[in-house]
C-alpha cells in the first residue's frame, strides 16, 4: 500500500518527459558567474580577488554568520572580478566571475568512480565535511546542511527522511540520481543518520517512478537494511516537508513548528548525494543534476552541470532558444521561478530549467470568487485560500494572522485549482510576508 | 533579444473553470430534463427556454445598462438559474409564470447582492418561493400536459403525491389506504411520475445527474447525502411511531423535491459552506427542516423553504466551523 499526506493535495498532470534522457556531463563553459549567495542566511564573503587563479573545488567564498555556507570554485581558470550582478530575479548580488582555462581540479578530491561503501568519518567529523563542503539542501530552499545535521539543544532526531517524491511535474533530476548513483546516494543518507544518530530513515518515492522505486528497494534490502525505502501516491505536493512527514511516517509538524520538533530531519536525493562526494569523495558542492525540459523542445535533457553557468549558455547547448517558449524557470511548474535575465547564472539548488509554451503557461482572466471551495478542498495545510485572499485585499493583519496564513507553504495548489483563475497565492505570498514580519518583530517568550 | 514572461508561480493551472463547472452542471441536469420531455412535451422545452433565456436576458441587461461593468453572461451560471427554475415548476406552468420567476431569480436574488458568487440565498429558490407564495393556485396545479410521445392518454389534474397524503391523512385516512387509494408504487417514483413539478419526473434521473456531478467532481457528496440520510432518519423515527400516520422514509426520499433539491439547488457552490463540517451541518439542517415543515407545517413540500432557510446560516457556518488544519488534530509520537 502506497502512502501519502492527510489533508488536501492536487494530481497535475506529470509531463516527465525527460525521464529516459540520462545524465550528461554538460559541456564546459567560457566564463563562470558564481553567486556568494546561494543559500538560505548570510551570503559568503568572497577570499579571492581579480587575478587569483584557481582550481575546481577551490574554496572562493567563506561561511559568514551562523546560517551561511561556503561555495567552492565550480572551473578552474583566472577570477576577473568580483563585482555585483543580477541574479535570476533580477537583485544584485555580488559575484566571483571566473575565465575557464582548462579544468584542473584540486588533488584532494577523489574523481575516481569506485564506490567508497566504508564511512571513516565520526559523526562530529561528517558534520564539519559537510559544513566545510557548503552543502545545502538541494530540494529548493537551499538551507545549510550542517545546521539541519545539528539539531538544537533539547532537541533529538528520531528518523531521518529522503525526499524522492519529485512531485512538481516536468522535474526528473531526482529521478536520475536515484537511477544512476542509487548506492551513492544510500551511503550519503547512512552518513547523515550517523551524523544525526538515529536508527531509521526512509526514502519517499512516488509510485509514477517504478524503476526508482524496485532498484532502490532491491539495494537497501540487500546491505543498507536500517533505511527503508516507501512507495507514495502521486500527488502534489508530496515532497513539502511537512507533507512527506506526515505521508511516511503520519506525524504532522505544528503550526509555525519544524520537523525536528517532531523528531525528524528530511534530506532531498540530490543532497544525499552531495553529502556521499563530500564525505567519502573529498569533492565540495559545486555542481548539480538539473533537468532541461519543456513540451516545446524536441530533446529533453538532464545535465551534471556546474554551478555558474550562465542560461544564455544552457540555451545554446541545447539548440536556442525553443520558438514557442515564452517563460524560463527554474525549478518546477507549481513553484519554481520565473527567470527574468538570461546572463544570470545557476546556482548549488538550481534543479530544473523549464521552458513555457504561452498557451502552457497564460493566465486566465479573473472571475468573482464563485465560493466552489475548490480551494479549501485542495490547501494541504487546511487553509482557506478565498478567505485569505479576501482578508489579504482587505488589509487586515489580525485576521489573517487568526485564519493562520503564517501556516501557508506556497505550493500553488489553491491558484491551481481555482476555476475563477483568483490569483490567491500571490496575494496570499504577499500578505504572508508582511504577518510574518510582525510575529517575529514581537518580543520573544 | 527575446523578451522573458515573468510572474510568481505556480506557472501552470488546472483544467476547472467557473464557465466549465456550470456546464457540467447542466449537463447532469440533461437526463432529467430529456424525461421530463418524454412525459411533458412541449410545456416542458417551452419552460426550460424561457426560463433559461429570461434569465440570461435579465443578467445581460442589468450588467450592461444598470452596472455597466464586465457582462459575463457566457459563464451559464445564469442560465442554469433559468434551467433550475423551470424545472421546479409545475409541468403546467403558463411561460409568463416562469418569465417573472427567472426575473425575480436573477434581478432580485442574484443582481442586486452584486452577481455570481456574491448572492447569499440560491437564486431559482427565492424566484420559485416568490411564485409560490404570490401564485399559490397555479404553483399547486398539478395538472400533466399531454405529450407527443404519450398521446392517448388523458391529461390528468393529478395532486403530487405528498399532498394526496396530506389531505388523506387529514381525512383520517391510514397510510395503506392512501397508497391502495391511488396505487402508489416506488417502481413509479423511481422511473416516472406521481406529480410533482417539471425536473422530478425521475427519481433515477436525478440520481444519474448526482453521479455525473460526483465522478466530474464538481460537488462533493456530503450535503446531499447528509440531507438525504437526516431526512431518512428522522422521518424513519415518526414511520417508526406510527406507521399508519406517517409515509415511510423511502417514500419520503423519493417525493416532493427532495432529490432535486438535495443534488442541484443545495450544492450550489455560492450558496453553501466551505468546510467539510460546515456542509454536513448545513445538509443535517435542511432534512430536519424539510421533515419538521412536511409534518407539522402547512405545506406538503418543504425543502425549498429548509434551503432558504440553511442558506442563511452559511456565513456562520463558514465562520465557527473550519476545515481540518494541519498539524492541530494529530498525535505525535
Amino acid at each position: 500500500m502506497s502512502r501519502t499526506f492527510s489533508i488536501g493535495g492536487i494530481h497535475p498532470h506529470d509531463h516527465k518527459i525527460s525521464v529516459n534522457a540520462s545524465i550528461e556531463d554538460f559541456p564546459l563553459m567560457d566564463m563562470a558567474y558564481i553567486s556568494v549567495s546561494q543559500h538560505l542566511g548570510a551570503p559568503a564573503e568572497p577570499v579571492v580577488a581579480k587575478g587569483d587563479t584557481v582550481k575546481v573545488g577551490q574554496l572562493i567564498a567563506k561561511a559568514s554568520g551562523f546560517i551561511s555556507a561556503n561555495i567552492h570554485s565550480s572551473v578552474s581558470g583566472t577570477v576577473t572580478a568580483v563585482e555585483p550582478m543580477p541574479d535570476i530575479s533580477g537583485n544584485l548580488i555580488p559575484h566571483i566571475v571566473i575565465k575557464v582555462e582548462g579544468d584542473v581540479w584540486d588533488e584532494s578530491i577523489d574523481r575516481s568512480p569506485k564506490i567508497v561503501k566504508e564511512i571513516k568519518a565520526s559523526s562530529k567529523e561528517i558534520i564539519d565535511i559537510i559544513a566545510k563542503s557548503g552543502i545545502v539542501g538541494l530540494g529548493g530552499a537551499a538551507f545549510p546542511t550542517h545546521i539541519k545535521l545539528s539539531p538544537p539543544p533539547g532537541k533529538k532526531a528520531e528518523y531521518l527522511l529522503i525526499n524522492g517524491a519529485e512531485c512538481e511535474p516536468y522535474l526528473t533530476s531526482d529521478y536520475r540520481v536515484m537511477l544512476e548513483y542509487p548506492e551513492q546516494m544510500l551511503i550519503g543518507t547512512k552518513i547523515m543518520m550517523m551524523a544525526l544518530g538515529v536508527e531509521k530513515a526512509y526514502i519517499g518515492i512516488e509510485e509514477n517512478k517504478p524503476k526508482a522505486l524496485k532498484l532502490l528497494k532491491k539495494i537497501a534490502s540487500k546491505s543498507y537494511k536500517e533505511i527503508k525505502v516507501v512507495s507514495l501516491k502521486k500527488r502534489y505536493p508530496q515532497g513539502g516537508e511537512k507533507q512527506l512527514i506526515d505521508a511516511i511516517i503520519h506525524r504532522q509538524v505544528p503550526s509555525m513548528g519544524l520537523p525536528i520538533d517532531v523528531g525528524v530531519v528530511v534530506q532531498n536525493v540530490g543532497t544525499a548525494l552531495a553529502v556521499y562526494e563530500a564525505v567519502q569523495k573529498n569533492k565540495p558542492l559545486f555542481d548539480g543534476i538539473v533537468t532541461v525540459t519543456g513540451g516545446c523542445m524536441t530533446e529533453q535533457r538532464n545535465f551534471r552541470l556546474r554551478v555558474g553557468t550562465n542560461f544564455e549558455r544552457i540555451m545554446y547547448a541545447i539548440g536556442g532558444f525553443p520558438k514557442d517558449a515564452v517563460k524560463l524557470i527554474s525549478g518546477g511548474p507549481m513553484m519554481g521561478k520565473a527567470i527574468s535575465r538570461m546572463d544570470a547564472a545557476t546556482v548549488k539548488s538550481t534543479s530544473a530549467l523549464l521552458l513555457l509554451t504561452d498557451e502552457e503557461t497564460r493566465r486566465g482572466e479573473e472571475g468573482n470568487c464563485i465560493r466552489c471551495a475548490k480551494c479549501v478542498e485542495a490547501c494541504p495545510m487546511g487553509l482557506e485560500p478565498y478567505l485569505l485572499n479576501r482578508l489579504a485585499r482587505a488589509g487586515r493583519i489580525d485576521d489573517l494572522e487568526t485564519n493562520l496564513i503564517q501556516d501557508c507553504i506556497e505550493c500553488g495548489c489553491c491558484f491551481y485549482s481555482c476555476p475563477s483563475n483568483i490569483p490567491l497565492l500571490d496575494t496570499i505570498r504577499l500578505a504572508k510576508g508582511q504577518v510574518l514580519r510582525i510575529i517575529r518583530s514581537r518580543p520573544k517568550k | 533579444m527575446k523578451k522573458l514572461l515573468v510572474s510568481p508561480a505556480p506557472h501552470i493551472h488546472g483544467k476547472d473553470s467557473t464557465q466549465g463547472l456550470m456546464r457540467d452542471v447542466i449537463i447532469a441536469l440533461s437526463p432529467s430534463l430529456l424525461v421530463s420531455i418524454y412525459f411533458f412535451g412541449f410545456s416542458a422545452i417551452k419552460l426550460a427556454f424561457v426560463g433559461a433565456i429570461t434569465c440570461l436576458l435579465v443578467e445581460f441587461a442589468i450588467q450592461k445598462y444598470i452596472i455597466k461593468g464586465k457582462v459575463t453572461v457566457n459563464d451559464y451560471s445564469a442560465a442554469l438559474t433559468g434551467l433550475l427554475l423551470a424545472l421546479n415548476l409545475p409541468p403546467n406552468s403558463p411561460s409568463w409564470l416562469v418569465f417573472i420567476g427567472a426575473i425575480v431569480a436573477i434581478g432580485v436574488a442574484k443582481m442586486s447582492f452584486g452577481g455570481i458568487g456574491q448572492n447569499l440565498f440560491n437564486p431559482a429558490l427565492v424566484g420559485r418561493v416568490f411564485l409560490l407564495v404570490s401564485f399559490p393556485v397555479i404553483m399547486t396545479d398539478w395538472t400533466t400536459p399531454v405529450s407527443w410521445f404519450r398521446e392517448g392518454i388523458d391529461a390528468t389534474s393529478g395532486a403530487t403525491a405528498l399532498s394526496i397524503v396530506k389531505e388523506g391523512l387529514s381525512k383520517g385516512m391510514t397510510m395503506d389506504q392512501i397508497f391502495e387509494a391511488n396505487n402508489f408504487s416506488y417502481a413509479e417514483m423511481l422511473f416516472s411520475k406521481i406529480g410533482g413539478s417539471v425536473g422530478e419526473v425521475s427519481a433515477l434521473a436525478l440520481l444519474v445527474g448526482l453521479v455525473y456531478l460526483l465522478i466530474r467532481r464538481v460537488i462533493r457528496p456530503h450535503i446531499p447525502l447528509s440531507i438525504i440520510g437526516s431526512v431518512m432518519v428522522l422521518s424513519g423515527i415518526f414511520w417508526i411511531i406510527d406507521p399508519t400516520h406517517n409515509p415511510d422514509p423511502i417514500f419520503t426520499i423519493l417525493t416532493g423535491g427532495l432529490l432535486i433539491g438535495s443534488i442541484f439547488m443545495a450544492t450550489d457552490y455560492v450558496t453553501s459552506p466551505m468546510s467539510t463540517k460546515g456542509m454536513i451541518i448545513f445538509g443535517v439542517g435542511i432534512g430536519v427542516i424539510t421533515v419538521l415543515i412536511r409534518n407539522f407545517g402547512a405545506y406538503p413540500e418543504g425543502i425549498s423553504f429548509a434551503i432558504l432557510i440553511m442558506n442563511a446560516t452559511v456565513p456562520l457556518l463558514n465562520n465557527f466551523y473550519k476545515p481540518k488544519r494541519f498539524g492541530k488534530e494529530v498525535k505525535n509520537g
